[in-house]
């Protein structure tokens, strides 16, 4: 199958692009540039790419591409680099995949308005786009052989970086030679790109181009920027969101040569020549906060809050049939929880900060989101936009945590005290206690079945705080929705003739709401997929075979449920207190089915012994990411279910450290079997669905091996001591 | 004034006695392949070697070590299993993020050098203080035998 | 009557007659077991073992004062946990089957301090138990032992108290069941149970342990968690310094017993772990000895720290229930060793959260402070010690910088906790202890809290 489109132009001069590649400081060398004269060019009808802002090749073939979005572990520097040099037809091994510098203009994923990585959408979002903007280079550069040759541009062939003519004898010229040439070129406005057969390395699972330098400690993550004249900070805002500065005392601090207190309304610093000194100088400090209202909350209140909210009529996201008919007969009601959660990438938050007496600022530091870090520190400091400059870096783990910009915003506060450049560096402990929290929710259900059990009615009641609204500002949602609080819950893949989906928004009060890996599904599925399952016992069926039977109009999540039932053994007889759990799940674009065994001990712990998970993420990339992305993901998500616990006394986060905050170590890690099956539709995200397919699939391994429901997460394991113990 | 042997060169650096080993790596030395997860030995993060053995240099102060000989990622790969080992992550592709895995490829090197064929149970006690957020711990513990198998 | 409450009387029955068995038998005083007399301090002709040491006599009062109520650990009791303000009390005292005390402001805030009090008010405090009301105080202040205080030192430390700024703290109200919570009770235990005597030196002892046995008795107040008590909570002199379990922490053996007292520990390690609270080869000091240690006994001059060692060398041995110290490491890999082929449930967790930090071996890599081999806490079979320290951690203050490990009690259940101590007294100690989770609920339960 070939896919032939238009290729996009942009409205950039080569000036500005120029501008822009300075801006970033990337040492790119610009011995061609695609689309010189695309000033001129067409105005586009709707969004496009331009390829000058992705592609430089220099005279000796070296190709660097600007990656618009941020690598922090999800491969997206290869597969994106896939994507381009597949289609410009060059040597994987020749490409340098760079930080794209920050333009919304430039850089916005075809799917969104902002340069964001998140929501797995990288690929989803530049899948055809960037194979158009390879493609697109590959034809000028075809085309500058032509004119060199004076030969038709039809009658050659390229290969590994080179323009081929086999009409003369197989003469040659390189990309690097034709690079001049080709720069003065208009960029085609149609590319044909190539058939499925002629793919190298789109679909292949091609070695990671980021991996090498993280292997000797190369890799240059925020936390690793160096520079002259550097000092650290150590950071502590109020405890307490909302809180204020009461006293600080810093007679102790100001023993200690070489620091600097700053003390600011809302946070305190202390700034020294290393961390260490900074955070001597911290620990030194006596800090009263005043913590106002918030200061008299706990997790006790938000959760009756939360139940509250579950009470009361919601927005309705969705409805079909007659759900109160449907529900008058034999109605089964549950609620299933989740709680708030950090995301505590393995890198604590930081950020490195000059704020210049010219007026400038310069920005070091990873962040998800390019253009709303520049965005955040122009706020801060009341500048314009054009006056900060931003260098990205590798993160040390996104998860949502970097989609956010309030580290930016702290840092640049900070350093606008500093004489000279600053790194501000979170705690781990800070890092835990100042995050922005994947909200806690509620799902209040309820369903009834027909007489050969098959759900009829269903309702699927969404209580919790919007994080949508928490980046808007407070700001009332339309019609009392967020679509993400309800994705994966509106599109649920079962048939059911009776349906509602409503969301209640209930904002907790003294946390502030984030978003992590896995967003809305997490909560929605593992909501739909505990109910599911209790919906089985009801009917007295096997949970395969009952989900099986209501995923008509899912062909593709229908074949790898019953794949993955025969994968892992599904029914085949296991020792006591030993079972299997299933989870099937549409999000972000894929499916993922997955079944999950466990064993529960006597005293109610639980070993997770296997994970078999079937993927169908539509075309693929990167097959081995893929399968990468997914291992993590359920492994990310079983921490959080085994674990994963915010909770709040008088106001102020408990958690601080892994010692309270647990994480799932290798010595619990199951054996995690993932296949990945071929497919011909549109490519799905697959960043966060993994995350989602864990939790549901453990507790329901859980209920099989102890008939205990687990209600809330994390699971509480008191409840699965056997009874002859408890 | 404290003096370190790291990667096999003298290092003698302005660092008061109790200022922990990972700080004076990254801040002062500038080697910052070593990394800050925790601080309080909890993750692996900054594990490094001290006479061939893993430690956790967030919790070892600089005035403790002596003339001992301190090896960081960065110079990990001139020894035989630390080049194993290395090798051994990429032709399995473990890393994702990346953060972790200085401590986590320190703490397996560490492991080869005492157990030349580590088995299951092996792993476990030599890595199940590395905490891995990414969630490669199955490719981990592949990449580690494969290593171990590797001439 | 419900059957708590029968319950209740019954004990306080019991109590009363074992305090009135107690009584006819007379338990002897602390420094009973010296041989040689005792005279009134007025008549002792060698150096005053009251008081500062030498180099401070020309101190002021307030600097004397401190100095004393350092010595006396005032702070430890009346400092509540997780950044409570200085001496403005609200520690929580949890007494099993008895309830609740909270520690008092001892800041000179008039109205909810001792701001008010006139000396004779802060003496009867301190030697008779007596509130300024006149109401009698718990036992849980260690007056049994203050009594024995000079006046002029008691004083002293009121000087200092005074000096300090005045704290707002009202009292937290104790939670007591009855009859525990008639205070006039008290009456009737004291003149039983409270000498209200001053210290009189031994003439035939030197001067060094006279000054020892006032700064552990009158001061320090060793004894109150070191010296096991009867029935009646009265502490039993007869088995002095022989350890004892208070708010849920073991007080270890410290007298002259070779197997678990400090019988094989040299002059050295004693001094150094009283001044640092921690001895190469013993461990360290956790959880109240902790405390003592970096509150108190770190403040002392190194005279008094020999004096007091002196004197804790004097104590007759008591037979330990604690078996003989292990002091050699464990192998260096975890298949080896006595807990190869235990339960791995223990080791599991040791793996992911101990091992970084205490090895395989538990001679630390990364602190000396760290290392288990030896630890008198790791050596006790029922790891009482060990189990509050995974649920506490530690973090100290220490002249030697901060020692801080990382508290497990809220992430881990007491089953893991349970299955760690039993793993690290089996690996490290001498026996491994055999805790369940209803063992560490009960500690839990125990332990001193805001």
């Amino acid at each position: 199958m070939s896919m032939s489109s238009k290729s996009g132009t942009a409205g950039l001069s080569r000036r500005k692009f120029l501008q822009v590649s300075t801006a970033a400081g990337g040492g790119l060398m610009l011995g061609f540039q695609m689309g010189g004269a695309l000033a001129q060019a067409p105005a586009p009808k709707k969004y496009v790419l331009n390829p000058n802002a992705f592609i430089a090749i220099a005279r000796d073939g070296k190709v660097s591409f600007q990656i618009p979005q941020e690598e922090m572990g999800q491969g997206v520097y290869t597969s994106l680099s896939q994507l381009l040099a597949d289609e410009l037809d060059v040597d994987l091994a020749n490409v340098t995949p760079l930080p794209a510098p920050p333009s919304d203009a430039l850089y916005a994923s075809p799917k969104g308005r902002r340069q964001s990585t998140g929501g797995s959408t990288s690929i989803r979002g530049f899948y055809t786009a960037l194979r158009q903007v390879g493609a697109s280079g590959r034809a000028m550069m075809v085309q500058a052989a032509a004119q060199q040759w004076g030969v038709s541009a039809a009658s050659l062939r390229t290969e590994n970086g080179q323009v081929i003519d086999d009409a003369h004898g197989g003469r040659k010229l390189s990309y690097g030679e034709l690079a001049p040439r080709a720069a003065k070129l208009p960029a085609p406005q149609e590319v044909t790109l190539k058939a499925d057969k002629d793919l190298k390395y789109i679909g292949k699972s091609v070695k990671r181009l980021d991996t090498p330098d993280k292997v000797n400690g190369k890799a240059q993550y925020g936390i690793d920027v160096r520079m002259d004249g550097l000092k650290v900070a150590v950071i502590a805002a109020s405890p307490v969101v909302g809180g204020k500065i009461a006293r600080v005392d810093d007679s102790k601090m100001k023993a200690m040569p070489g620091l600097q207190l700053v003390a600011l309304d809302d946070l305190v610093a202390v700034v020294g020549p290393n961390f260490w000194a900074a955070k001597k100088g911290m620990d030194a400090l006596a800090i009263t906060w005043n913590g106002g209202e918030n200061a008299k909350i706990n997790s006790d209140a938000i959760w009756r809050d939360l139940e509250k909210g579950s009470q009361q009529k919601g927005a309705i996201a969705k409805e079909e049939g007659d759900v109160e008919k449907s529900l008058k007969a034999d109605r089964f009601d549950a609620a299933y929880e989740m709680p708030f959660l950090a995301h505590a990438p393995m890198e604590p938050q930081n950020f490195t900060v000059h704020v210049k007496k010219d007026g400038t600022c310069e920005l070091w530091g990873g962040s998800q989101v390019q253009t709303a870090t520049v965005k955040a520190a122009s706020d801060a400091l009341g500048i314009p936009l054009e006056k900060v400059t931003f260098h990205n870096y590798m993160l040390g783990g996104g998860f949502g945590r970097r989609l956010a910009t309030d580290m930016v915003t702290k840092s640049v506060r900070v350093a606008q005290k500093v004489d000279g450049p600053v790194k501000v560096i979170w705690t781990r402990e800070e890092d835990i206690q100042q995050d922005m929290y994947r909200p806690a929710y509620r799902n209040a259900m309820s369903a009834s079945l027909t007489k050969d059990g098959k759900i009829d009615g269903w309702t699927h009641r969404i209580a919790g705080g919007s994080v949508i609204a928490a980046i808007t500002g407070g700001k009332p949602l339309k019609d009392g929705l967020d679509g993400d609080a309800v994705e994966g819950a509106v599109n649920i893949p079962y048939a059911i003739p009776n349906l509602r989906v409503e969301y209640a928004q209930t904002e907790p009060k003294a946390l502030n709401l984030g978003w992590w890996r896995g967003v809305g599904p997490n909560n929605a599925v593992f909501a739909i997929e505990s109910m599911m399952d209790d919906l089985a016992k009801k009917a007295g069926k096997d949970p395969v075979a009952f989900r099986l039977a209501h995923l008509g109009n899912e062909p593709r999540l229908k074949a790898i449920l019953q794949m993955a039932a025969e994968k892992s053994g599904w029914g085949k007889p296991l020792p006591a207190r030993t079972a299997r759990g299933v989870c099937a799940q549409h999000a972000f674009g894929s499916y993922i089915a997955t079944i999950t065994e466990v064993d529960v001990t006597e005293m109610g712990k639980i070993n997770v012994r296997r994970v078999t998970s079937i993927v169908d993420a539509g075309r693929t990339v990167n097959p081995d990411t893929i399968a990468a992305q997914v291992q993590g993901g359920l492994l990310f998500g079983m921490t959080a279910a085994l674990y994963g616990d915010i909770t709040l006394k008088d106001g102020r986060v408990q958690q601080r450290n892994f010692n309270d905050y647990r994480m799932m170590r290798i010595n619990e890690a199951p054996q995690i079997d993932v296949h990945v099956v071929p497919s011909t539709e549109d490519p799905g995200g697959i960043g966060e669905p993994g995350c989602s397919a864990g939790p549901p699939s453990l507790v329901n391994a859980v209920f099989a091996a102890t008939g205990v429901r687990i209600h809330r997460l994390p699971i509480d394991r008191t409840l699965l001591a056997s009874r002859k113990i408890a | 004034m404290v003096t370190l042997q790291i990667n096999g060169q003298a290092h003698t650096i302005d660092a008061p006695d109790d200022m922990p080993l990972l700080w004076a790596l990254r801040d002062i030395v500038g080697l910052t392949g070593t990394k800050f997860g925790c601080g309080i030995a909890q993750c692996g993060a900054c594990t490094v070697h001290v006479d061939g053995k893993a430690v956790r240099s967030c919790m070892l102060p600089v005035g403790a070590i002596g003339n001992r000989a301190i090896t960081t990622i960065e110079a990990v790969g001139d020894t035989p299993n630390g080049a194993k080992i290395q090798k051994a992550w990429l032709d399995i592709e473990v890393v994702q993020c990346g953060y972790c895995q200085s401590g986590q490829i320190m703490s397996a090197t560490a492991l080869l050098n005492r157990t030349p064929n580590p088995d299951d149970s092996d792993i476990d006690a030599a890595m199940a203080g590395n905490i891995c957020r990414c969630g490669t711990y199955v490719r981990i513990r592949q990449a580690i035998k494969n290593a171990a198998k590797s001439a | 009557m419900s059957k708590k409450n029968f319950g209740i009387a019954i004990a306080v029955i019991a109590v009363v007659a074992a305090g009135i068995g107690a009584w006819m038998v007379m338990i002897p005083g602390p420094t009973a077991f010296a041989s040689g007399s005792t005279v009134a301090l007025a008549d002792y002709k060698d150096a005053n073992p009251t008081g500062v040491p030498k180099e401070m006599e020309n101190a002021s009062l307030i600097a004397r004062g401190e100095y004393l109520t350092h010595a006396a650990d005032c702070v430890a009791c009346h400092t509540a946990k997780n950044g409570g303000q200085p001496f403005a009390g609200g520690l929580a005292f949890n007494l099993p089957n008895i309830g609740t005390i909270y520690s008092t402001n001892i800041t000179p805030d008039k109205e909810t301090g001792i701001g008010n009090y006139t000396d004779a008010q802060f003496l009867a405090a301190l030697h008779q138990g007596k509130r300024a009301d006149g109401q009698n105080l718990y036992p849980a202040m260690s007056y049994t032992s203050y009594t024995y205080m000079t006046e002029a030192d008691a004083l002293a430390i009121k000087a200092y108290l005074f000096s300090l700024p005045a704290v707002h703290a009202p009292a937290k109200q104790n939670k007591l069941s009855s009859p525990f919570d008639n205070r006039s009770l008290m009456g009737i235990w004291n003149a039983f149970y409270n000498a209200d005597e001053r210290f009189r030196p031994n003439t035939a002892q030197s001067a060094e342990w006279n000054r020892g046995a006032y700064l552990a008795e009158a001061m320090g107040h060793c004894s109150e968690c070191h010296t096991p008590r009867n029935l009646a909570f009265a502490m039993n002199n007869r088995k002095k310094f022989a350890g004892a379990l208070t708010a849920g922490w073991r007080a270890y053996n410290i007298t002259a017993d070779q197997k678990a007292g400090l019988g094989a520990w040299s002059d050295n390690d004693i001094a150094t772990f009283l001044s640092t609270g921690h001895a190469d080869g013993h461990g360290g000091a956790g959880g109240p000895m902790g405390e003592a240690s970096d509150n108190s006994l770190t403040f002392l001059t190194a005279g008094d720290i020999r004096a007091l060692v002196v004197y804790l060398r004097s104590v007759p041995a008591q037979d330990s229930d604690l078996p003989r110290t292990v002091n050699t490491p464990a192998p260096v890999s975890h298949r080896e060793g006595v807990t190869a082929g235990l339960d791995s449930r223990g080791e599991k967790i040791f793996a992911g959260a101990c091992a970084s930090c205490h090895d395989w071996t538990g001679v630390s890599p990364v602190s000396k402070y760290a290392t288990l081999t030896g630890a008198r806490a790791v050596n006790d079979p029922s790891a009482t010690n060990v189990a509050q320290t995974i649920i506490a951690g530690v973090d100290r203050t220490t002249v030697n910088g901060k020692i801080f490990m990382p508290a497990f009690g809220t992430a881990y259940s007491d089953d893991e906790i349970a299955d760690v101590a039993n793993y690290v007294t089996a690996r490290f100690g001498a026996k491994g202890a055999q805790l369940t989770a209803k063992d560490i609920a009960s500690l839990r339960k125990q332990v001193a809290q805001q």
